[in-house]
């Protein structure tokens, strides 16, 4: 089946200034920097993260043209995305906590607890701590 | 040797041509890929405070340079597009290369990120942190570099004017990539 008209690429006829949207992408690339030298983990949440999300938005719409794909590509996206968020969702809870009703992650919590040390005894001799303990498997 | 036209490139069952739905194929394989690394990551950053002692020691500038480098690259792929739809192959060309540029800039600053990081003994196997990091950095690394070797064949083809609806189907996959590396650089950077 063909459709000569599906053949052009999309975005004729539409101009956007793509000078001006990296131009705005360079701007919020040195917000996200500059955020954390306020000290205040809120506000570097927001402007670390939430500037990416914005970032990722601006390129998706305008350099990847997806407002003017066909709507099931996104909705192919999204449901990718879904998928992606099923998987931490149901693991979560597992890599997240270290114990729980009749279980208990003791190789984590020893992780936990040697990089916290190594961390603290490098900080104290000048250097970093490349050498903390790995995390382990449930016990 | 010439090779026949495959029938994909003109052919569109769904109203998108078939190579564009392909890469967008690939960009929703490439999302739980990802999107299972980042995942994983972001969860056991949670779980395990003591590895903001391993990321303070990644480099925050040679981060934030090749942020600056692959959204200026990006740049370039979607004017080479624009170049494309207004058939002047040759200035999309020029711009799928100055895209490739883009990309080994990008890859030799990473070069002398890993290796003075190495260097310090943050290795693979130093801590799950690293391992993480080198994981996750090497795989979008390895996507750069496929971009790449694919821009060039591209550009090469639409220098003659020759299959110029390509020049948006790579585009399309870089920005992807850079959308990749929005998301890298916070969390293995900026979140310390």
């Amino acid at each position: 089946m063909s459709d000569p008209a599906a053949q052009a690429p999309h975005g004729e006829g539409h101009h956007t200034n793509y000078v001006k949207i990296w131009g705005i992408l360079v701007v919020l690339l040195v917000i996200s920097v500059l955020g954390p030298f306020l000290g205040h983990p809120v506000v570097t949440l927001f402007t670390a993260f939430g500037i990416a999300l914005v970032k990722a938005y601006l390129v998706g719409k305008h350099f990847m043209h997806l407002s003017l794909e066909r709507k099931w590509i996104g909705y192919l996206v999204f449901t990718m995305l879904a998928l992606m968020l099923v998987m931490v969702g149901g693991v979560a809870p597992d890599v997240l906590k270290h114990d729980g009703l009749g279980w208990e992650n003791r190789a984590a919590k020893q992780s936990v607890e040697q990089g916290n040390a190594a961390g603290e005894a490098a900080e104290k001799a000048g250097h970093g701590a490349p050498g903390a303990a790995p995390a382990g498997e449930h016990h | 040797m010439a090779f026949p036209r495959p029938i994909a490139t003109t052919r569109s069952a769904t109203g998108i041509p078939t190579g564009r739905l392909a890469v967008w194929w690939v960009i929703a394989s490439e999302i739980v890929i990802f999107g299972g690394v980042l995942g994983s990551y972001i969860m056991h950053r949670l779980g395990h405070p003591d590895w903001h002692y391993q990321s303070a020691h990644t480099n925050t500038a040679a981060g934030a340079f090749n942020t600056l480098v692959l959204l200026t690259s990006s740049l370039f792929a979607v004017l080479a597009h624009q170049a494309a739809q207004q058939k002047d192959g040759k200035k999309a060309a020029r711009f799928l290369v100055f895209t490739v540029l883009g990309g080994l800039t990008f890859l030799i600053v990473k070069g002398f990120e890993w290796a003075s990081e190495i260097q310090h003994g943050y290795t693979l196997t130093s801590n799950t942190f690293w391992s993480f990091y080198y994981t996750a950095a090497g795989l979008h690394g390895f996507h750069v570099l496929a971009g790449m070797v694919i821009m060039l064949f591209v550009a090469a083809d639409a220098r003659h004017n020759r299959e110029l609806q390509r020049v948006e189907n790579i585009g399309i996959y870089w920005h992807f990539v850079d959308v990749v590396w929005i998301f890298l650089f916070p969390l293995l950077y900026i979140a310390k």
